[in-house]
C-alpha cells in the first residue's frame, strides 16, 4: 500500500524549538482517522471486478488500487460509506466496527 | 492529444491526504482529484473555510505539496503573487491553483478573482460550491439558493430559508472574457477532471465551479453524496458548462429532467419547503434553461 503514514510528533520543549514563522512541512500526519468511524468498509474480492470505481469517489482517498487486488487504508477511512453505495456490484458491505 | 482522466489514467499516489474533513465531503474529493490532475508542481492557496481548515491543522498537514493559507478575500491576489514568485525564480513547469469556497468566490473573494482574471495571471482558480459558510456553521452565501435553510436564513413562518437565487458566479467570471471557465459536479467526476486539465493547460487564468455537496451543512446521509452532485445536474438545478474562444457551451442537456423533488427531499436544509416553494424552484429552473439552450451551442 502506497499511502502517507503517521509521524512521530514531538511536542517542542519550549517556545524557541518551534520553527519560526508559521510554515509546517507538507506531508505531515501526526493523527489518524480510524477513531471517527462506526461502519467499516469490507471489499469481496471475489466480486471486485477492480473497476476502480470506489478508489475514484473515496473522498479521503483511502482505497490503494497499486496491487493486485484493492486495499484500503483503515487510519484514515472514515466510513462514510460512498464506496460502498457507489459499487455498482454491490462487493462492498459497511460493517459494525466493535469495540 | 490532451490527456483524458478516469480512474484508470490517475494516479494511486495521494496529493491531498488525512485532512479532517466531515466524512462524505464533497469538497475534499473535489481538492482530491484536481491535486492529482494537476500534480506535484502544483502549489496551492486557500483562503479560510473548510478545506483549509481541516488540512492545515498545525503540525498536521494533509497537503503533500506546497501551500498557503491566505486571507480570506485574497484567494485570486495570493495565487496572482506565487505565479509571478516562481516566474522570478525561474521554478518552470509549475502550476498555481486557488481553491475557495462559495463565500470566499462568490463575495468576499469576488474582488480578487476579478482582478487576478483582469490581468490574466496564469492561475487555476477552483470555486468549492457547497452553498453556504460551512466551516462558520453554515451562513448564507451568494450561492445559496432559494428555499435552503441557513443559521442567517432561518425557516418559520414568515420565510422560506433564503430568498434569493444563486448568484450567476460563471457568467460573471466569464464577462471578464476569461481565457477558459467552466462549471461541473462531483456528480460527474470524469468530466471535472478532463476541465481541470483543460485548465491546466490554458496559459493566462482559468476557473471551475464546482458543485460539491456537504452532508454537515444540507444535512443529508454522508454516502450519497455523489449520487446528489448527479442529481442536481439530472435535475437541472445545477448544469455542466463552458466558456472557452468567446463562446459558451452546454456539455449537458438533458431531454427531461430528474425530479427536482427527489433532489430536496433527502436534505434537511429543504425539508420544510411547501409546494408552492418547489413550484418556484421548477419555474426559476425552466426559465434558466430556456435562456441557456437559446444562447448557447451544445
Ligand atoms: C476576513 C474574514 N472574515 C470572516 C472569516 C470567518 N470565516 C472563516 S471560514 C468562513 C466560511 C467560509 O465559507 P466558504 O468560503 O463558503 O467555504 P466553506 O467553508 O463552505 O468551504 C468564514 C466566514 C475569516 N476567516 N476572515
Ligand atoms: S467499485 Fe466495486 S467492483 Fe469496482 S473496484 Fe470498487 S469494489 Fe471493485
Ligand atoms: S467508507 Fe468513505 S472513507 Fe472509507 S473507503 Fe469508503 S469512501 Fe473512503
Ligand atoms: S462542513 Fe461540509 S464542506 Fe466542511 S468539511 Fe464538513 S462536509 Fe466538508
Ligand atoms: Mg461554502
Amino acid at each position: 500500500m502506497d499511502r502517507p503514514k503517521v509521524k512521530k510528533w514531538q511536542e517542542p520543549a519550549s517556545i524557541d524549538a518551534y520553527p519560526l514563522g508559521a510554515t509546517c512541512d507538507s506531508d505531515h500526519l501526526v493523527s489518524i482517522n480510524a477513531g471517527w468511524r462506526t461502519f467499516k468498509p469490507v471489499i469481496d474480492h471475489d466480486k471486485c471486478v477492480m473497476c476502480l470505481r470506489c478508489f475514484l469517489v473515496c473522498p479521503d482517498g483511502v482505497i490503494d488500487k497499486s496491487g493486485p487486488q484493492l486495499e484500503i487504508d483503515y487510519d484514515y477511512c472514515k466510513g462514510c460509506g460512498v464506496c460502498a453505495h457507489e459499487c455498482k456490484l454491490k462487493c462492498i458491505t459497511m460493517v459494525k466496527e466493535e469495540k | 492529444m490532451t490527456q483524458k482522466w478516469n480512474a484508470k489514467t490517475l494516479t494511486n499516489k495521494e496529493l491531498f491526504y488525512g485532512h479532517k474533513a466531515c466524512g462524505g465531503c464533497g469538497e475534499s474529493l473535489a481538492v482530491r482529484l484536481a491535486m492529482k490532475v494537476l500534480g506535484e508542481k502544483a502549489f496551492a492557496a486557500l483562503p479560510a473555510g473548510c478545506m483549509s481548515a481541516v488540512s492545515f491543522i498545525y503540525p498536521n498537514m494533509a497537503f503533500t505539496t506546497n501551500a498557503i493559507i491566505t486571507p480570506f478575500a485574497s484567494t485570486g491576489a495570493v495565487a496572482s503573487g506565487m505565479a509571478a514568485g516562481l516566474k522570478a525564480l525561474g521554478i518552470e513547469d509549475t502550476y498555481v491553483v486557488g481553491f475557495a469556497g462559495d463565500g470566499g468566490t462568490a463575495d468576499i473573494g469576488i474582488q480578487a478573482l476579478s482582478g487576478a482574471i483582469d490581468r490574466n495571471d496564469n492561475i487555476v482558480y477552483i470555486c468549492n460550491d457547497n452553498e453556504a459558510y460551512m466551516n462558520t456553521g453554515i451562513q448564507k452565501s451568494g450561492l445559496t439558493p432559494y428555499g435552503s435553510k441557513t443559521t442567517t436564513t432561518p425557516a418559520g413562518q414568515n420565510l422560506p430559508g433564503s430568498i434569493t437565487m444563486k448568484k450567476n458566479m460563471f457568467e460573471i467570471v466569464a464577462a471578464h472574457d476569461i481565457a477558459y471557465a467552466a462549471t461541473a459536479s462531483v456528480g460527474y467526476l470524469e468530466d471535472f477532471m478532463n476541465k481541470v486539465q483543460k485548465a491546466k493547460e490554458t496559459k493566462g487564468t482559468s476557473y471551475i465551479h464546482v458543485f460539491a455537496p456537504c452532508p454537515t451543512g444540507w444535512g443529508h446521509e454522508t454516502h450519497i453524496t455523489i449520487d446528489l452532485a448527479k442529481q442536481a445536474v439530472d435535475c437541472g438545478l445545477w448544469y455542466l458548462a463552458e466558456y472557452e474562444n468567446g463562446a459558451f457551451k452546454l456539455n449537458r442537456n438533458p431531454k427531461e429532467f430528474a425530479s427536482v423533488e427527489d433532489y430536496l427531499k433527502v436534505q434537511s436544509r429543504f425539508k420544510h419547503l411547501t409546494s408552492q416553494d418547489v413550484a418556484l424552484i421548477i419555474d426559476e429552473r425552466d426559465k434558466k434553461w430556456a435562456k441557456m439552450r437559446r444562447d448557447w451551442t451544445e
